[in-house]
C-alpha cells in the first residue's frame, strides 16, 4: 500500500454522493487538493486509493485505483492533503509489488529512505543529456538495422499471438554496452496482461539471474482497470530513483500499453469527457508522453533509464490512436509481421516500418563501425525492392521480371532467413550481424551499393576482402 | 500596474474557475494559488473567471489567492536572447536546472533574460536628435554575427537628451527622451511585448529572395521565400524533424527561432547539444551563436504549449524590427492544436471536427500571417523578415484531418512527407507529386543568376519525376521488363534524379549542405545525360546496356563531390560513353 506521509492524517468525509464507473463523487469537503491522494475504506474494512481529478467548491471528483465493487455511498473518504509518494530504497531490487504498490511477495511494505512524487516527474531538457552508447541486443534486425541506445524509448507494436514477449525477454537478457560493465536493474510493469504471459518474463528472468536484479509491478488481466493508470507511474518512479538516484542502467519494459489506454478511455467516458478518435480523450498523447518522457539519461548522473513498451495495435491497424501517439512520442518502433511469422522467421520485425530515431548517434567509428549506418540504409534500400520485386513476381509471375529485380527477390528470401531469422537463445555479436550483412549485400550487382561510400565498399565487400 | 486579486472555485487540470479578480481582461497574465503559478484569463462570465495555467496544478485547492496582474503576457526583448533555451513561457531552462536540479520545479520565478550581465552598449544617436518609434538608438555586439540593435521603442518619438554609452544592464537606463508634450522618458535595453499581438511595421513588402536551405529537393523544387510559410506535414517516422533541423543547421536565415513544441525530449537534447559544435557554412561561425531555443517538450503542462508558439514568433519579430530576416521552425504545430483543443474540452465548449474547438483555422490563419516580409518602423527604412516553417503531425498519417487540412489552406510552400519513401531510407522523404510551392516565379530571378534556364530545368525534372510515377504504376502490373526501351529509359532517369539528386544525406560531411551552384549543376548533368542517351534508346540500345555504364553509375555520385569540376568531369565521361555506344550500334550522328 502506498504509505501516506502523515499515519492517519487528514480529514475523513463520508459524503460519497455518486458513483460512477471509477469516479466518485464527493460533496462538503474542505480545501481538496487538486490531485491528493484519498484514502477510501469501504464497509469491510478494506482501504483502496483514489486521486482528485477536479475540485469544485466543495465538491471533487475522486478516481479511485482499486475494485469498486463493494463501494456504497457510505464509504469513508480520507484526504490526506498531499500528492502520491512512494517510497523508495535499494531494497525495492529483487521484490513485486501490486499497481497500488502492496507487496505480492510475502515480504513486508518497503521503508524508504526518499519518497519521491508518482504522477509529476519532468526531465527539463536542457539537463538531458543525449543517448548514444549502442546497446547491443545480440538481435541482428535490431541491432544492425535498428540499433538501440542506452536511454532510448524504443516500443514494439505486436499483434495478439505473435512472440512479442520472447523477444522482449531475449532483449532483456542479451543486452549489454559494449566495453562496458555497469550495475543494471529491469523494472517490469505489467498493465492487464495474463498470468501466463507473467509467468514466462519471470521463468526467463529466473534462468539468467535477472530475476534478482528486476522490480516487478503487476496489474494482471484480473486485477483493478483503473489500477492500470497507477502501475506504470509508480514503475517509472522506481526505475528513475534506481537509475538518477543509485546510478544504475534500467530496462523499464511496460507491457500492454493497450491496455492502459484502454483504461485511460474509461475514466476519460465516466468523465463525460468529448473524446477525440474512438472514443479516446484528447489529452491521450500528453499522457503518454507523461510515461515514455521518463526515460533518458541526465547530464552529470551515471544511471539511465531505457525503455520498452510493448503493445498490441488493434485488429493490426498502425494508425489506431494508440499506437500512432506512441510512434509520436517515442523514439522509433519495432513492428512486428504477421506474415514474417507465417514464413518461420523468429523475430518476425519487419524492419520497413521499423525504425530506432537515435541510431545514428549510437553506431559508426568509435562506436560499432564506421560502414555501420551505411549498411544499414543499403539494406533497407534494397529489403524494400525485394519486397516490390516479390509483389510484382505474385502477379506477372517470376519469369518474367528482369534480371535486376530477380536478384532483389533472391536478395529479400536470404535476408529474411539468414539476417533477419534467429535463434530465441542466439546472441550475435554487431561484428556477425554486420558480416551476415555484407555476405547479403555481395549478392547484387556492387554499383547498386549506393547507400555505401566507396572506402567503406573497398574495406568491407566480401570481394575486396578476400582478394 | 494594477493589481487585482480573487479566489479560486475550481480546479480541473490546467482550468482554473475563480471570482473576484474585478476589472480582469481577457489575456491578462495572473498568478495562481500560494504556488504563484503563471496563468491567463481565457473566459469572464459574470463574476467567475475562466484561467488556464501553464504551470501543474498538483495541489493547487479552492479558497486559494489569484493575482491578476493587469498585464498580458509579454515576452521579454533585450541582449541575451541569443543562444538562449527557454521553456513555453521564456524562462531559461538552464536557470531552472541550476535552481531546481535536473527535474522541473514549479512556481518558481525566474526571469527570462540576466538581469545582472552587462553589455557594451554603443550608442547611434547623439543627444539633441530626433528619433521616432523603431529608430536605433544604439548597438550591442550580442555574439560574433548578431548585432542586437536597441530599438526607440513602439509609440514614443521625442528628442533624445541624453545617451550613454559603456557597460550596462538590460535594465539600466542608457538614455533620455523628451516627448512634444515634455515628459522624460529614460530608454532601457529592456522591453517588453505581448506575445498574442503582432508587433507593427511600416508596409509588408512582397516576397523576393529565396530562404535557401542546401536542401535540394526544397530549394531546387519546392523552394521557400524569405518571409514566406511552409507546412511540413508527415506520419510517425517520415523524418520530420531531421529535415526541420536541417533546415535549421543550413538555412541563410540570419537568425533561427526553433520552437519544439510538444515532442521529444531527447531529441531536444540532441539540438541543444549538437547545435553548439556545429558550423554555419557561411560565415564559419557556431550556429548557436544566431540561435534561440524554445524547448516545451511533450511532458511539460500542456497549456504552456499554446503560448510557446507565440513566444517564439513574438521575439522573431523583435529581430526583424532590427532589420534581420528570422526563421522560426516549430515542431509540432499539431501539438500546439492540441493544447487548444485541450483547453477548449475544459472550458465546455462545444467542438466542430474531432474535438478541436471552432476557432482552429481562425488561430492556425493568425500564427502564419505573423510570417512576412516587412518595412519595420524607424525612419532608415529596414528590411526584414519572418519566415514561419511549422511540422504537423497527422493521425494515421492522414493529411485530411483538421489541423493539417486547415494548414494546407494558409501556407505558400508544402512539403509533404511520405512514409513509403521513408520506408526506403530515401531522405529527405519529401512527396514530389503531392508537396506545392507558390513562390517559383518569385524566386525565380535568384536561380536566374546560377543557370538562365533554372525554371526549365526544374519543370523539365518535374515532368519526368511525374511521367516515371505513371509507368511505375503499370511497371507494377505487367513488369519493367514488359515496357518499351523508352519508357524504361525514363524510369532510370527519374531513377537517377531521386537517387541522385532528390535523395540527400544528413550526416555526410558533404552532401549535407549543397549550395545552388552544385544543384543546378547536378540538374543540368543528370537532365543532359537523358537527352544524350534518348536518341540511341530509340535508335535500339538496351537501357541496360546505358544502366551500368560506370560513368552512369557515377551520375548517383555526383552529390558526394566537393568541386564543381568533378560533375563537369562525369559528365564528359557520360558523353564518352554513350558516344561509343553509338558507334558500337551503328547509329549515326
Amino acid at each position: 500500500m502506498i504509505k501516506l506521509p502523515r499515519e492517519k492524517a487528514g480529514v475523513v468525509y463520508r459524503t460519497v454522493r455518486e458513483i460512477r464507473g471509477p469516479l466518485l463523487f464527493v460533496e462538503g469537503v474542505r480545501g481538496a487538493r487538486y490531485n491528493e491522494v484519498v484514502e477510501v475504506r469501504l464497509a469491510d474494512g478494506s482501504e483502496i486509493i483514489g486521486t482528485v481529478l477536479d475540485v469544485y467548491e466543495d465538491k471533487a471528483v475522486v478516481q479511485v485505483f482499486g475494485h469498486t465493487g463493494g463501494l456504497s455511498l457510505d464509504a469513508a473518504v480520507r484526504f490526506t492533503g498531499d500528492v502520491m509518494r512512494i517510497p523508495l530504497s535499494e531494497d525495492l531490487i529483487g521484490r513485486v509489488f501490486n499497481g497500488s504498490f502492496k507487496p505480492l511477495d510475502g515480504l513486508p511494505e518497503p521503508i524508504g529512505v526518499e519518497r519521491r512524487e508518482v504522477f509529476v516527474s519532468v526531465i527539463n531538457p536542457a539537463a538531458r543529456e543525449p543517448p548514444s552508447e549502442f546497446m547491443q541486443t545480440g538481435i541482428s534486425v535490431i541491432d544492425g538495422m535498428n540499433a538501440l541506445v542506452r536511454g532510448q524509448k524504443l516500443p514494439i507494436f505486436s499483434e495478439a499471438g505473435l512472440p512479442h514477449n520472447v523477444m522482449a525477454a531475449q532483449i532483456a537478457r542479451q543486452s549489454t554496452v559494449l566495453g562496458a560493465e555497469e550495475e543494471f536493474a529491469v523494472v517490469f510493469c505489467a498493465m492487464g496482461i495474463k498470468h501466463e504471459e507473467y509467468e514466462y518474463f519471470r521463468r526467463e528472468f529466473e534462468k539468467t539471474g535477472a530475476l534478482d536484479r528486476a522490480v516487478m509491478i503487476l496489474n494482471l488481466a484480473e486485477d483493478p482497470v483503473i489500477e492500470r493508470i497507477l502501475a506504470p507511474r509508480i514503475a517509472l518512479t522506481i526505475a528513475e530513483y534506481l537509475a538518477f538516484e543509485l546510478g544504475m542502467h534500467v530496462l523499464a519494459i511496460l507491457t500492454d500499453m493497450t491496455n492502459y489506454c484502454e483504461a485511460l478511455r474509461s475514466i476519460s467516458i465516466a468523465r463525460e469527457e468529448v473524446p477525440a478518435r474512438k472514443g479516446y480523450p484528447g489529452y491521450m498523447y500528453s499522457d503518454l508522453a507523461s510515461i515514455y518522457e521518463r526515460a533518458g539519461k541526465i547530464r552529470g548522473r551515471k544511471g539511465s533509464i531505457t525503455m520498452m513498451p510493448i503493445l498490441t495495435m488493434p485488429g493490426g491497424d498502425i494508425t489506431h490512436p494508440i499506437p500512432d501517439l506512441t510512434g509520436y512520442i517515442t523514439e522509433g518502433q519495432l513492428i512486428l509481421s504477421r506474415e514474417l511469422e507465417a514464413r518461420g522467421v523468429y523475430p518476425p520485425v519487419n524492419p520497413l516500418p521499423s525504425l530506432s530515431r537515435l541510431m545514428k548517434d549510437g553506431v559508426g567509428p568509435g562506436r560499432t563501425r564506421e560502414d555501420h549506418m551505411e549498411v544499414s540504409n543499403q539494406l533497407y534500400m534494397a529489403y524494400s525492392e525485394g519486397v516490390r520485386a516479390r509483389s510484382l513476381a505474385r502477379i506477372i509471375g517470376e519469369l518474367s521480371l528482369s534480371e535486376r529485380e530477380r536478384k532483389y527477390l533472391r536478395f529479400a528470401d536470404e535476408f529474411e532467413r539468414r539476417f533477419i531469422n534467429q535463434g530465441v537463445y542466439e546472441n550475435r555479436p554487431i561484428e556477425k550481424t554486420l558480416e551476415i550483412a555484407w555476405d547479403l549485400l555481395a549478392m547484387l550487382p556492387e554499383d547498386e551499393l549506393i547507400r555505401i561510400s566507396e572506402e567503406n565498399i573497398r574495406k568491407y565487400h566480401p570481394r575486396h576482402r578476400s582478394a | 500596474m494594477s493589481s487585482q486579486a480573487g479566489i479560486i472555485k475550481r480546479v480541473n487540470g490546467s482550468l482554473i474557475l475563480a471570482q473576484g479578480l474585478k476589472g480582469a481582461k481577457i489575456g491578462d497574465a495572473v498568478y495562481i494559488g500560494e504556488l504563484k503559478l503563471i496563468g491567463e484569463v481565457v473566459r469572464i462570465s459574470g463574476r467567475e473567471v475562466a484561467l488556464q495555467c501553464y504551470e501543474d496544478t498538483s495541489g493547487v485547492k479552492p479558497g486559494e489567492p489569484v493575482i491578476g496582474t493587469g498585464n498580458p503576457l509579454v515576452a521579454e526583448l533585450a541582449p541575451g536572447l541569443i543562444g538562449e533555451i527557454f521553456d513555453g513561457l521564456e524562462r531559461s531552462e538552464l536557470e531552472l536546472w541550476r535552481l531546481t536540479g535536473p527535474f522541473i520545479g514549479r512556481g518558481y520565478k525566474v526571469a527570462s533574460l540576466k538581469r545582472d550581465k552587462k553589455w557594451d552598449f554603443e550608442p547611434r544617436v547623439k543627444p539633441g536628435e530626433e528619433v521616432e518609434e523603431g529608430d536605433i538608438l544604439g548597438t550591442v555586439q550580442e555574439s560574433s554575427v548578431i548585432e542586437h540593435r536597441i530599438l526607440v521603442p513602439v509609440g514614443v518619438r521625442g528628442v533624445i537628451e541624453s545617451i550613454e554609452e559603456g557597460r550596462f544592464t538590460i535594465e539600466d537606463p542608457i538614455a533620455v527622451l523628451r516627448t512634444r508634450d515634455g515628459r522624460r522618458i529614460e530608454l532601457r535595453m529592456l522591453q517588453t511585448w505581448p506575445v498574442r499581438i503582432p508587433r507593427p511595421y511600416r508596409e509588408r513588402l512582397p516576397v523576393s529572395e529565396p530562404l535557401f536551405t542546401g536542401q535540394r529537393v526544397i530549394d531546387t523544387f519546392f523552394p521557400i521565400a524569405k518571409g514566406g510559410t511552409a507546412a511540413i506535414p508527415g506520419g510517425f517516422g517520415s523524418g520530420k524533424t531531421i529535415t526541420l533541423q536541417q533546415i535549421a543547421k543550413w538555412s541563410d536565415a540570419d537568425i533561427v527561432i526553433y520552437v519544439g513544441c510538444g515532442e521529444r525530449g531527447n531529441e531536444m537534447a540532441d539540438i541543444l547539444t549538437h547545435f553548439p559544435e556545429l558550423e554555419d557554412p557561411r560565415t564559419g561561425r557556431k550556429l548557436i551563436e544566431r540561435a534561440i531555443f524554445i524547448a516545451n517538450v511533450s511532458n511539460l503542462p500542456v497549456a504552456a504549449r499554446e503560448a510557446s508558439v507565440y513566444m517564439g514568433v513574438t521575439i522573431a519579430e523583435y529581430f526583424r524590427d532590427q532589420g534581420y530576416h528570422v526563421a522560426v521552425i516549430i515542431d509540432s504545430t499539431s501539438r500546439w492544436a492540441e493544447a487548444l483543443r485541450d483547453l477548449s474540452g475544459r472550458l465546455e465548449e462545444i467542438p466542430a471536427e474531432e474535438g478541436y474547438p471552432a476557432y482552429l483555422a481562425e488561430r492556425i490563419a493568425e500564427l502564419y500571417e505573423r510570417a512576412g516580409r516587412v518595412v519595420t518602423l524607424g525612419r532608415d527604412g529596414r528590411i526584414g523578415s519572418v519566415t514561419v516553417m511549422g511540422a504537423v503531425s497527422p493521425p494515421g498519417g492522414d493529411f485530411s484531418e483538421p489541423v493539417t487540412s486547415t494548414t494546407l489552406r494558409f501556407v505558400g510552400a508544402l512539403w509533404a512527407l511520405d512514409t513509403e519513401l521513408a520506408y526506403r531510407r530515401h531522405f529527405p522523404a519529401i512527396n514530389w507529386l503531392r508537396s506545392f510551392t507558390k513562390y517559383v516565379e518569385v524566386l525565380e530571378e535568384f536561380w536566374r543568376k546560377h543557370e538562365p534556364d533554372w525554371r526549365g530545368y526544374r519543370e523539365k525534372a518535374l515532368a519526368l519525376l511525374e511521367e516515371a510515377s505513371r509507368l511505375e504504376e503499370i511497371a507494377r502490373v505487367v513488369g519493367e521488363k514488359s515496357l518499351p526501351n523508352e519508357q524504361r529509359l525514363i524510369l532510370l532517369a527519374s531513377e537517377i534524379i531521386r537517387e541522385g539528386f532528390l535523395v540527400q544525406n544528413a550526416y555526410h560531411p558533404v552532401d549535407r549542405y549543397c549550395p545552388p551552384e552544385k544543384q543546378v549543376k547536378i540538374l543540368k548533368t543528370i537532365l543532359a545525360f537523358y537527352d544524350l542517351a534518348s536518341p540511341l534508346v530509340k535508335a535500339g540500345v538496351p537501357v541496360d546496356r546505358i544502366r551500368s555504364l560506370g560513368s552512369v553509375v557515377e551520375l548517383l555520385r555526383l552529390k558526394e563531390r566537393e568541386k564543381l569540376d568533378d560533375i563537369e568531369k562525369a559528365f564528359e565521361s557520360v558523353k564518352r560513353d554513350l558516344e561509343e555506344l553509338r558507334r558500337e550500334y551503328g547509329i549515326g550522328g
